[in-house]
């Protein structure tokens, strides 16, 4: 693809949940395109039967799923920007 | 006793045990070196000398008791801002974190506290580890303690200038695409990005889970391995981490290359540097002489890693980084408390807090991850992925160790390459593909070029830290380049 539009840029920041301002969002559209041209080299190469690899490990060991007590309410809510009654508030989701 | 801030960590505990010296006086000395240097430096975002002063003391009491404090007893280390040090707020070098006080130690931290390390502060670093400069820091840039109007190197800007500098005798990094190596190069100490699953992420900030790694920043390979040996091992809150027995690393050493065959990808190496060749070849000759059996290889999909990396690490920050929405902790502006949408708020929250390159790989990864362009880019970079792990799979097949050039150049002027973002992102062409394997790496100072410290990379096959340790150890005897001290 060799150009990002700036209408596909807004599409991708709002996925990305980025309030970009108009000079960003035309900025940003410059250097995807710019990046997505040089990424185009992969398309030369066969990748037929090749599979996809997503890490690297031996393979995850998980460890039981069992509570424990690590902080507490009030150490949990300390950073929050906004909290009430013990939980964090934010903005209204449902309704209104 | 003198010259305490220039002595290695081995020699630093023995001295502190056979009360030579003691954890206070070694502590004070390094606070007193970083509060007269680290104003044209920049390396600090934030320090508790309080607290590595009781911790000195501590140290201190334990040994008068007759107590073992452990392998590190006294021996004064700062940790990258990407990793959580109980009562330092972690920034990630980003304003949106708000600087977030921190409940618990990372793995790494418990680890290093237990063997008698003494923690003297966080670091400064690229924006959540997403550069090759240390520029993207919102807290301003590093200057590179050999020439303060260049970089130090990223993202891990602020460790290798901390170690370069003799603020600390050790640095915590960390590596995603070579942000531990690139910096060890430009700043001349040694860096090491240990096996992916070698030391446990608990505690890291995570910016491409299945790239990052934490290790240490030394001024020698047996500093390197003396951290190796503590760091290392299997954790239960990272289920990636690998049960396989942590070796002594440090027993591994050895006195020469002999014997070590070393692989030199010679097509892989256009483009370098004329000064940083020259380097180079030296030092793959001073090992031959030396013993070691110099061997062709080839690593032929090596010229694709930039754009896989930056297709696969992209779209993994994307995901990671959605986290940081202004709901838990961090940043909430005023204009994004007064949004009425919930949608409103998380977008006015990421656009404030974010950086320009930040937003920039956010961008690109949720693109690269989204519907109807994941096949054509990301599930074809994961492809491209496993042919750059075979590519090192079959070098492995004919050499112990593969030595390359860290980086192309040595360290840039400030400024000189932000312009361009993806000129900066090849600064990191030869430390990607390791990353991308899962293999580790190891960056050694090998020689100076115009008076810049040039690194020369050595990358060996997975859980195999102790041949490139070796090679790397080798390599310090036959160039005198490690112990040498910037003029700052």
């Amino acid at each position: 693809m060799a150009e990002i539009q700036d209408k596909l840029l807004t599409h991708i920041a709002t996925l990305a949940r980025l309030s970009l301002s108009e000079a960003e969002t035309r900025s940003l559209a410059h250097d995807l395109a710019e990046i997505l041209k040089y990424a185009a080299s992969l398309e030369s190469l066969d990748l037929t039967g090749v599979p996809p690899m997503s890490h690297a490990t031996e393979g995850e060991r998980f460890r039981p799923d069992e509570p424990t007590h690590d902080l507490t309410r009030e150490q949990a809510l300390a950073n929050a920007p906004d909290q009430d009654a013990g939980l964090f508030r934010v903005p209204q989701v449902i309704g209104g | 006793m003198s010259g305490l801030t220039s002595m290695g960590m081995g020699e630093l505990a023995a001295a502190i045990k056979a009360k030579k010296t003691s954890a206070s006086e070694v502590v004070d000395a390094h606070l007193s070196r970083i509060a007269e240097k680290d104003a044209s430096i920049g390396a600090f975002l934030s320090r508790d000398d309080d607290r590595a002063r009781a911790d000195a003391k501590e140290v201190d009491a334990r040994l008068a008791r007759g107590e073992d404090p452990g392998a590190l007893a006294g021996v004064p280390i700062a940790i990258k801002d990407v990793i959580h040090v109980k009562g330092l707020a972690t920034t990630c070098g980003s304003k949106i974190l708000n600087r977030f006080a921190t409940p618990y130690d990372a793995t790494v931290i418990r680890r290093l506290r237990n063997a008698g390390a003494i923690v003297l502060g966080k670091l400064n670093m690229d924006e959540f580890a997403m550069g090759s400069s240390n520029e993207n820091s919102a807290f301003g840039p590093v200057r590179n303690p050999w020439d303060l109007t260049r970089v130090p190197g990223g993202s891990s800007g602020g460790s290798a200038a901390a170690v370069s500098a003799r603020f600390a005798a050790m640095a915590l990094g960390s590596d995603t695409g070579g942000s531990i190596r690139q910096p060890a190069a430009f700043c001349g100490v040694v860096g090491l990005k240990p096996t992916y699953g070698r030391v446990s992420r608990y505690g890291l900030v995570a910016f491409a889970s299945s790239l990052d790694q934490i290790g240490p920043l030394t001024r020698s390979c047996a500093d390197a391995a003396l951290s190796l040996s503590v760091i290392a091992g299997q954790d239960v809150h990272d289920a990636t981490s690998s049960p396989r027995v942590v070796e002594d690393y440090g027993a591994a050493l050895g006195e020469s290359a002999r014997g070590l065959r070393i692989g030199v990808p010679r097509d892989f190496l256009k483009g370098v540097d004329a000064g940083v060749m020259a380097e180079f070849d030296k030092s793959i000759a001073a090992l031959q002489a030396d013993g070691a059996a110099i061997v062709d290889i080839a690593l032929p999909n090596a010229p694709h890693a930039i754009a896989t990396y930056y297709l696969v690490a992209t779209a993994e920050a994307s995901s990671n980084l959605a986290r940081f929405d202004g709901v838990r902790y961090g940043l909430r502006t005023e204009s994004a408390a007064s949004k009425s949408s919930l949608k409103d708020m998380y977008g006015e929250t990421r656009d404030a807090g974010f950086g320009p390159e930040v937003k920039r790989r956010i961008i690109l990864g949720t693109f690269v991850l989204s519907s109807g362009y994941y096949d054509a880019y990301y599930l074809r970079a994961q492809k491209v992925r496993t042919l750059i792990r075979r590519d090192f799979e079959t070098a492995f097949a004919s050499c112990d160790v593969i030595a390359t050039p860290t980086t192309p150049s040595p360290a840039f002027k400030l400024g000189e390459k932000t312009a361009n973002p993806l000129e900066m992102y090849l600064a990191d062409v030869f430390t990607v593909p390791a990353n991308l394997a899962g293999v580790p790496g190891l960056s050694v100072p090998c020689g100076f070029s115009n008076g810049l410290p040039v690194g020369l990379q050595f990358v060996g096959p997975m859980f195999q830290e102790a041949t490139l340790l070796r090679a790397g150890h080798a390599l310090e005897r036959l160039m005198g380049a490690a112990a040498a001290q910037p003029p700052v």
